[in-house]
């Protein structure tokens, strides 16, 4: 089957899109946008969290059909090409990152959990934070510079809305 | 396969009538699970995530019509004053992706003995309203689940809804895992009193072939409470613990993975106690959500 959404704010269309396909497939696969990563493929790991609508989802339980006309935002929409996110700023300088494979997934929620509060006015509390990033995996770090990016990423943000 | 996607309710009722071995797919949380291992090849799917009415939720004759594709974070965000007991089941699913996608409808559709909203919807009495073209059905959620995976939906039904009493007195739910997140329950627990009956409402999850309540333990705990529900007393400690025994004995577990049969049994003994304790202790504050 033909599937046409918008994928980081740019229209495409893939053809030959198996029924039975998930979203996570389409991206990586026929529209060359593997920075979603593809691990668990049952909704465990939250490697593969994306954009559906403004709603972070695992791209993985998605059916590509169900994106139809849909608006996805992955990773890589998160900054211009060549320009870095400030979430993903803080991801590097906190040394949040080790492997790798879980970062953007990380990044995607991290980036809901930060607009949603700076959009209320606030900075996430850290029991918050935990919540928010409880359906990512990481295997590398501990968590702990996960935290602290986290952080890091909601302090620059709140002042830059000052 | 075919992949459909009806925009409207009659729409997806016709295509699931047309097509009775159609898998329809809402959150996709279980269905593309089983797709993705292989275990799952339909040959038609029904994206029912383009019908309005099951995105919706309202009031209808003084019970809360749940639509059967609201999603779970919608449910606690939403809800949580109106069905506290769905709403506290609903914080232990998944991780915020997973509530994001996944449904009530979807849980009910799957009928797996460790659904999370299962022992929420049989304590609070819900229940199921079901579709097909030969017109609607509603179904005690009681009678709703007939084997392990298995319900009494038939072959060219849809779950449209779920239809729930608001609380006339506290709900609690319990349920034990490994971690906070991202768990299937080891054993679950919903309790919800029910002061303008004078009566109590259970259910039990993952320790049984279906998700099950207690009656025993409703009747016995109906029986202690005739007369405290006036004076909203102190409830004697045995009472608390006589009814986590008969929520434990109501129970038919099995030994797997994650747990063996006796542990089930007893964490259901504590649960049952713990939940009691707190939702008295909510009534006598005169609390009557506790949400």
């Amino acid at each position: 089957m033909r599937l046409s959404c918008s994928v980081n704010g740019t229209p495409r269309e893939v053809d030959d899109v198996w029924e039975g396909e998930s979203l996570l497939y389409v991206l990586r696969e026929r529209m060359g946008l593997p920075g979603s990563k593809n691990a668990c493929e049952q909704g465990e790991c939250g490697s593969c969290t994306v954009y559906l609508d403004d709603v972070p989802v695992c791209a993985c339980l998605v059916a590509a059909g169900q994106a139809q006309g849909r608006e996805v935002g992955t990773v890589e929409g998160l900054a211009p090409a060549g320009e870095l996110h400030p979430v993903q700023e803080a991801f590097l300088e906190a040394g949040a990152v080790q492997c790798g494979f879980c970062t953007p997934g990380l990044l995607v929620a991290t980036d809901d959990l930060v607009a949603r509060t700076r959009a209320e006015g606030r900075k996430p509390a850290d029991a918050e934070i935990r919540e928010a990033l409880a359906g990512n995996l990481c295997r590398c770090t501990g968590y702990e510079k996960i935290l602290d990016a986290v952080r890091l990423a909601a302090d620059r943000m709140a002042g830059d809305a000052r | 396969m075919d992949f459909l996607q009806p925009a409207t309710w009659a729409e997806a009722l016709e295509a699931k009538a047309a097509a009775r071995e159609a898998v329809p797919i809402a959150g996709g949380t279980d269905v593309m699970v089983a797709v993705n291992f292989g275990r799952l090849r339909p040959t038609t799917l029904i994206d029912l995530t383009r019908v309005p009415e099951l995105q919706e939720w309202g009031l209808d004759d003084g019970a809360v019509r749940l639509g059967a594709g609201v999603p779970y974070a919608r449910v606690i965000t939403e809800l949580g004053g109106r069905l506290p007991g769905l709403a506290m089941a609903a914080r232990t699913i998944g991780s915020p992706q997973i509530r994001n996608r996944g449904t009530v409808g979807g849980n009910l559709a799957t009928a797996s003995p460790a659904g999370d909203a299962h022992p929420a919807l049989l304590a609070a009495g819900a229940e199921v309203e079901v579709a097909s073209v030969r017109g609607t059905r509603r179904i005690p959620v009681s009678e709703f689940y007939r084997g392990v995976k298995r319900s009494a939906l038939a072959d060219d039904e849809l779950i449209a809804a779920v239809r729930i009493r608001p609380p006339a007195g506290p709900q609690q739910y319990s349920k034990i895992g490994t971690r906070n997140a991202m768990v299937i329950a080891v054993a679950a627990f919903g309790l919800a009193l029910h002061p303008d009956r004078r009566a109590v409402g259970t259910g039990i999850g993952s320790a049984a072939p279906t998700p099950r309540r207690a009656p025993e333990a409703e009747e016995f705990l109906a029986g202690e409470l005739d007369g405290l529900w006036e004076s909203r007393g102190e409830l004697p400690a045995a009472t608390a613990g006589r009814f986590g025994e008969l929520v434990a004995a109501a129970a038919a577990p099995i030994d797997d993975v994650r747990g063996t049969a006796a542990y089930r049994v007893h964490a259901l003994s504590v649960m049952a106690r713990r939940t009691l304790t707190w939702a008295w202790a909510d009534y006598r504050k005169g609390d009557p959500t506790c949400a």
